[in-house]
């Protein structure tokens, strides 16, 4: 392990971990990004990403990308689509992992990237879905990525732009969305991996230097179970140096 | 017949006070900027912007006030964030409120879809229980009625004009475009008015070299813009980078209402045309986007 690294890039190695080798991911940008590139030149090297706008990569883009639209990203990758054909691949169930971030997450993983306060009068208007309530509805799995802070985590998200386990248990069989739901929420303090019977976080890793005690301080109204915990694998020489030669300026880990 | 036209007389004649405008159908890149630009200049009113992302295009012009509803899945600036003045329109009506219609990317790829072929909805499993069902009248729960399930009836969307930016068209509307499209072959086929906004304008017989490259049908086109470096500050493939400083400095000097006026002022009613905009950008500054390192695709043989 790397003696000295930032939440941003433990975070990154954390999720590069969710993508195992030869699957098919959603990668969105951002850390996600970052983390689809780890993946691919350590453990996953057959790993796919797909990105929204139509996008398809068998390798890692040859640079750091500010959106999934530059041209390095385009260049070099294994195909370039309509936005409608990868969604249908997402909707037939062919994307095994997909990543998103959210603004605020309740106990049964449910996002919010849309309204805080109500629609009518809001206090808060952020950006919307973009392609994230589709990812959420769909992917087989789903990795959530966010920052841990107490504010974020809710009883009830005031939107629900992006759905995980809705109200609970069979929830997501009864609106009737085919997708799994979450099966990981990566923050700055630690990993929880979600009992999908429950529709429930379990503490399953504090990053190091961090206890199970700081964690349910900073955990506002995030409801967990605590069942075993181990620190969490730090980035190792490797994984950092991919992470730094992907963003050296720390612009998106720092 | 030439459909060749200038940006001031295309957006004159296809964008009327409370029409319906689909600008940034390819996400983070090939957003018509110059169009958008055009719209604040002629000061129109009641629009109703249509687009999956569009970057910080709709912000820009929520701030200017032409825009009274916005359908879209996000509004913001991608690599920078929130959008200043999308908050302050949602928020505080400033500078008037703006009504949203939220959708995701794949339902509003499906509901240009939906107008593509005619159709009154296009059906889906994306968005079920998600609360975009409470915020946008376009997307409601049907049953199938081939097994029951619960499916999204995505409602038809048809712009009134889509702005649609190409690397080349030549001036009957064929157009050819590659790199990340998005939505835009939808977006030709789904809106009433389609106007190309062209890098290069080129032969008949360039475009007819290819034709399996071509975006629409060109009887679909009603306007061709020749407006080089359209897209700036999203990038175009082939031709330029993205200009990542001008959407961090965007975000900077758009904080305050008065921010937004100035930069308004300077960048938009300043500048009188694309040309204009281009000439204070300066040579050096494009030049660093310029693309450097050319790199063709294999020769497609259509021999007979």
């Amino acid at each position: 392990m790397a003696s000295e690294f930032t939440p941003g890039e433990i975070m990154v190695a954390a999720a590069a971990r969710e993508i195992r080798d030869g699957e098919v991911a959603f990668v969105g940008m951002r850390l996600p990004l970052l983390a689809f590139c780890v993946a691919k030149r350590t453990h996953a090297p057959q790993a796919v990403g797909l990105f929204e706008a139509g996008v398809i990569r068998d390798a890692a883009p040859p640079s750091m990308l500010y959106t999934m639209c530059d041209p390095p990203n385009i260049a070099g990758a294994a195909g370039c689509v309509p936005m409608l054909t990868l969604m249908s691949v997402l909707q037939r169930g062919d994307v095994d992992v997909g990543f998103i971030g959210g603004a605020e997450v309740d106990r049964y993983g449910n996002l919010n990237t849309s309204y805080i306060g109500s629609y009518e009068a809001p206090k808060v208007r952020l950006p919307g879905s973009g392609g994230a309530a589709d990812i959420a509805c769909l992917a087989r799995r789903l990795v959530i990525i966010m920052p841990h802070e107490r504010r974020r985590f809710r009883t009830r998200v005031d939107y629900v732009t992006s759905p995980g386990f809705g109200a609970g248990p069979g929830w997501r069989a009864h609106v009737g969305l085919p997708g799994g739901g979450p099966s990981a929420l990566i923050t700055t303090m630690g990993v929880f991996e979600y009992d999908r019977a429950a529709g429930e976080a379990v503490l399953r890793s504090c990053h190091p230097g961090v206890t199970v005690d700081d964690i349910r301080r900073e955990s506002g109204d995030l409801v967990f179970r605590v069942d075993t915990t181990e620190p969490t694998a730090g980035p190792t020489a490797e994984e950092l140096s991919i992470i730094r030669e992907y963003d050296p300026t720390g612009f998106w880990t720092g | 017949m030439s459909k060749v036209m200038s940006m001031r007389d295309a957006v004159e004649r296809f964008v009327p006070d409370g029409a319906s405008v689909l600008l940034g159908a390819g996400l983070e890149g090939l957003i018509p900027f110059a169009a958008g630009h055009e719209i604040m200049r002629q000061r129109k009113h009641n629009l109703t912007l249509l687009g999956p992302i569009s970057d910080m295009l709709f912000d820009q012009m929520i701030g200017s006030g032409c825009a009274t509803r916005v359908c879209a899945a996000w509004v913001g600036n991608v690599s920078a964030g929130l959008g200043h003045c999308y908050r302050r329109a949602v928020e505080h009506g400033i500078p008037h409120p703006v009504e949203v219609h939220d959708h995701s990317n794949f339902t509003f790829a499906l509901a240009l879809s939906a107008a593509a072929q005619g159709v009154p909805y296009m059906p889906t499993r994306t968005a079920l229980g998600t609360d975009l069902l409470k915020t946008n009248p376009g997307l409601r729960v049907i049953e199938s009625p081939y097994d029951g399930s619960p499916l999204v009836a995505v409602q038809a969307l048809e712009p009134d004009v889509a702005f649609v930016a190409v690397q080349r068209a030549d001036e009957e509307g064929a157009a050819h475009c590659w790199g990340a499209m998005g939505v835009a072959a939808e977006a030709c086929l789904a809106s009433r008015s389609v106007v190309l906004v062209a890098e290069q304008l080129a032969s008949h017989e360039t475009i007819e070299s290819d034709p399996n490259r071509v975006l629409a049908p060109h009887f679909r086109v009603s306007a061709v813009v020749h407006e080089p470096f359209a897209c700036h500050p999203s990038p175009m493939q082939g031709f330029y980078g993205r200009d990542h400083a001008a959407y961090h400095a965007y975000h900077d000097v758009t904080r305050t209402e008065t921010g937004f006026a100035a930069w308004e002022n300077e960048w938009v009613h300043g500048v009188g045309d694309r040309r204009g905009y281009i000439a204070k950008l300066g040579h050096e500054r494009l030049e660093r986007l310029f693309i450097r390192r050319r790199r063709l695709a294999a020769e497609v043989d259509y021999g007979l």
